[in-house]
């Protein structure tokens, strides 16, 4: 990142290292106004929260009374009692159900990438109908999560549903699966119906940024004659990167802070609770407001890290092709 | 000066005269099938014989979210709602909301189930009353009971062999998906009260007891635990550790399962004139645990409370006092199968005529178990999300029943260290 920054500065020379003119500073106010309503509401609605949710991580409030607390510094996170370590940081829930969201997020993520780079390249080869067959797969996506996730319910029920009666159906499984009770297959339902849900997503981004690439360096890869898989991973892979890695950390993001379907398909279980579920459970449940929001705060830290690996990752990679 | 005064006295004169007239009372009940129309004809008897409006406030049907809910309104001292509809288990987590009804419910309280009167109670301050009772009962199938010539279980072991005979029978017959014994797994709300039922009727005590001790580690506790695990993927689908009540009704109903746990409200659904199974089902108390146990089953039911930020303290406890009464709990019971409070009620000819089965009802009332709620307070919902988590890990067999109750005696003692609040 600190390169890519270097870089740039040191292209364009400054002409001069006088005062700006009063063009310039006429445009950086003109600028500032623009950007101060949009700032204000930031603060409004992103940062007042925020810092809110951080300050009560360093209380012991409680829901049934937000007036009365006090400060109680990091006791919240870590705590030394009776020569025993307790707090946040020592709570094996919380740590299960960060690996639960991180490896959730890290396996639905990529399965949907590749399957959305699949439909993506299928949707971009011109057929007929292609225009209905784009609207149609974009279904699930327009579902919203609490209904498609309480369909997905019942159609994974371990007696009454469609799924298990196919399987057997073709003679696949021999007895019922249950899927959500099982905690060996309930995070992979979970996945399952994340990726039946969000691939339409990727490949909709994905198809935009291959409809944006220019025909002639294909045409130039036929008249070579260059072996299609080839020019996939010569060409059009490395041209669509950027888009795909808007995609990626959107979807990343949205992974991260998961809580509908799982609360919907599994509720508190500890065996695919997530870091969202984790929170609200304390928050809501137990009336924690200190831990619940130590446990935000850390979700936050976390997502924050996340977005900064992935987009120094990127960025590396980006000025190492250029 | 004195005019000022003159004209505020006037005026907090004109107010006083205002609120002995009439005054709007609101009233936050549960609008779940019947229950608002049932409770809206209760409310508007009230307001015809008081003289006051009554103003009724829809909340959210999913019981957690009604107590996320109440607790926004509550913190932030809301006079929007005067009674509050509470479920039994939320006493001790709201008590510092509510306004003591002791004075108000002299000469009547005791009227009512002693264990309804206990969960209404927190330190000695009556902080609700008592409104309907619900608890687990088991439900049978009289017609495969008599095909199969088994006597309805009077242990929990007795109904795992009859379990496992229809079963065996019925899958022979052709019926490949049927199934012994349906209850609620899931590691929720719902598990707590299977799970507290098994326990406590080998008199393995309730979790915690009244003295705010924690019993939870002991041998009993432990065998009921490993009885229950058995019964996964035996006499009971797998499938049990995600069912609620519904889920399990809906085997039972469509017909492939013998037994089943589940409160009173099945039992309309049961003998609905579209219900495969009309007329070939009966209830009972649930087994003991073992000869010398008992029969248990967990208490529930809901309660009606009075804000301590309401403008009407004294409307709404009349409107309290009115709708928990005798007569209404009669009505109530008549009119839509809601179990009352009060004991008498019980051999009332009236409310056995149209509901037949509430005679039998009377001893698993007052036999039924409280949750450790009033004496856990504030900590409640995170006791009984331990203990059903861990009978979870027991029923899914990642845990040996022992080791797991030990764990959770420690987890217990860890969330108690500041003592119950």
């Amino acid at each position: 990142m600190r390169r890519a920054v270097a870089h740039n500065t040191a292209l364009p020379p400054l002409p001069q290292q006088e005062l700006p003119s009063s063009l310039t500073r006429s445009r950086v106010w003109a600028a500032w106004g623009f950007a101060v309503p949009t700032l204000l509401v930031l603060i409004l609605i992103a940062g007042w929260p925020l810092a809110r949710t951080i300050w009560f991580s360093f209380t012991d409030a409680d829901l049934n009374n937000l007036d009365d607390y006090k400060f109680i510094g990091l006791e919240n996170y870590l705590v030394k009692y009776d020569d025993e370590w307790l707090g946040l940081l020592t709570d094996p829930d919380w740590w299960r159900s960060v690996w639960n969201t991180v490896w959730f997020a890290l396996v639905s993520v990529s399965i949907e990438t590749l399957l959305g780079m699949v439909v993506a390249l299928t949707l971009n080869v011109s057929f007929a109908g292609r225009g209905i067959v784009r609207a149609i797969i974009l279904i699930p996506w327009a579902i919203p999560t609490v209904v498609s996730a309480k369909m997905w319910n019942w159609m994974l029920h371990d007696q009454f549903g469609v799924i298990n009666d196919m399987l057997q159906g073709v003679g696949l499984i021999a007895t019922p699966i249950t899927w959500t009770a099982n905690p060996d297959t309930a995070l992979w339902s979970v996945v399952m119906v994340d990726v039946w849900k969000t691939t339409p997503f990727m490949a909709l981004l994905i198809l935009t940024a291959l409809q944006m690439l220019p025909q002639d360096i294909y045409e130039a890869a036929r008249v070579d004659g260059v072996h299609p898989v080839r020019v996939f991973f010569r060409v059009t892979l490395p041209l669509i990167r950027p888009a795909l890695l808007v995609a990626v950390i959107f979807r990343g993001l949205d992974a991260l802070r998961v809580f509908d379907l799982i609360y919907v398909l599994t509720a508190n279980s500890r065996d695919t609770m997530s870091m969202s579920v984790y929170a609200r459970q304390q928050l809501v449940d137990f009336q924690d407001v200190g831990v619940g929001s130590a446990a935000s705060t850390l979700i936050f830290l976390i997502i924050a890290l996340a977005v900064i690996v992935t987009i120094a990752v990127g960025r590396v990679r980006l000025s190492e092709d250029a | 000066m004195t005019r000022h005064l003159t004209s505020l006295a006037f005026l907090a004169g004109l107010a006083a005269t205002a609120n002995a007239h009439a005054v709007e009372v609101s009233i936050s009940c549960s609008a779940l099938g019947q229950e608002y129309e049932i409770c809206k004809q209760g409310v508007d008897a009230w307001a015809k014989q008081s003289g006051n409006t009554v103003k009724i406030v829809s909340t959210p049907n999913s019981a957690t979210e009604r107590l996320a809910l109440y607790q926004q309104l509550l913190a932030a001292q809301a006079s929007d709602i005067d009674v509050f509809q509470i479920d039994v288990v939320w006493s001790g987590i709201l008590s510092q909301h509510f306004h003591d009804l002791n004075a108000k419910a002299r000469g009547v309280i005791d009227q009512h189930f002693p264990t309804m009167i206990q969960t209404s109670q927190v330190k000695g301050k009556l902080v609700a009353m008592p409104w309907f009772a619900d608890a687990g009962l088991l439900y049978y199938r009289t017609d495969l009971l008599q095909k199969h010539n088994r006597r309805v279980p009077q242990t929990w072991a007795e109904l795992t062999d009859t379990a496992r005979i229809v079963q065996d029978a019925e899958r022979q017959g052709g019926n490949r998906d049927f199934w012994g014994y349906v209850w609620q797994g899931r590691a929720y709300e719902g598990l707590t009260c299977n799970s507290l039922e098994w326990v406590s009727s080998r008199n393995g005590g309730t979790i915690i007891d009244d003295s705010g001790d924690i019993t939870i580690d002991n041998p009993k506790a432990a065998d009921a635990l490993k009885m229950a695990a058995g019964w996964v993927g035996t006499i009971t689908p797998e499938g049990v550790l995600n069912y609620t009540e519904e889920e399990s009704r809906g085997i039972f109903q469509a017909g492939s399962a013998v037994f089943m746990r589940n409160w009173p409200y099945a039992w309309a659904l049961a003998q609905g004139p579209d219900s495969v199974i009309k007329n070939k089902v009966g209830i009972v108390a649930l087994p003991k645990g073992e000869a010398n146990g008992r029969n248990a089953g967990t208490l529930g039911g809901q309660l009606l409370a009075v804000s301590r930020y309401s403008k009407n303290v004294d409307a709404a406890s009349d409107l309290v006092m009115y709708l928990t009464s005798q007569e209404e709990q009669k009505r109530r019971a008549i009119a839509g199968s809601f179990n009352p409070t009060i004991p008498a009620l019980f051999k009332d000819a009236e409310i056995i005529k149209s509901n037949p089965f509430m005679g039998d009802l009377l001893s698993v009332f007052s036999n039924a178990v409280a949750r450790p709620a009033a004496v856990s307070g504030d900590n409640y919902n995170r006791v009984s999300t331990e203990f059903f988590n861990t009978v979870h890990q027991v029923l899914s067999k990642r845990a040996e029943p022992e080791q797991a109750l030990s764990r959770l005696d420690r987890d217990l003692k860890r969330i108690k260290r500041s003592g119950w609040q």
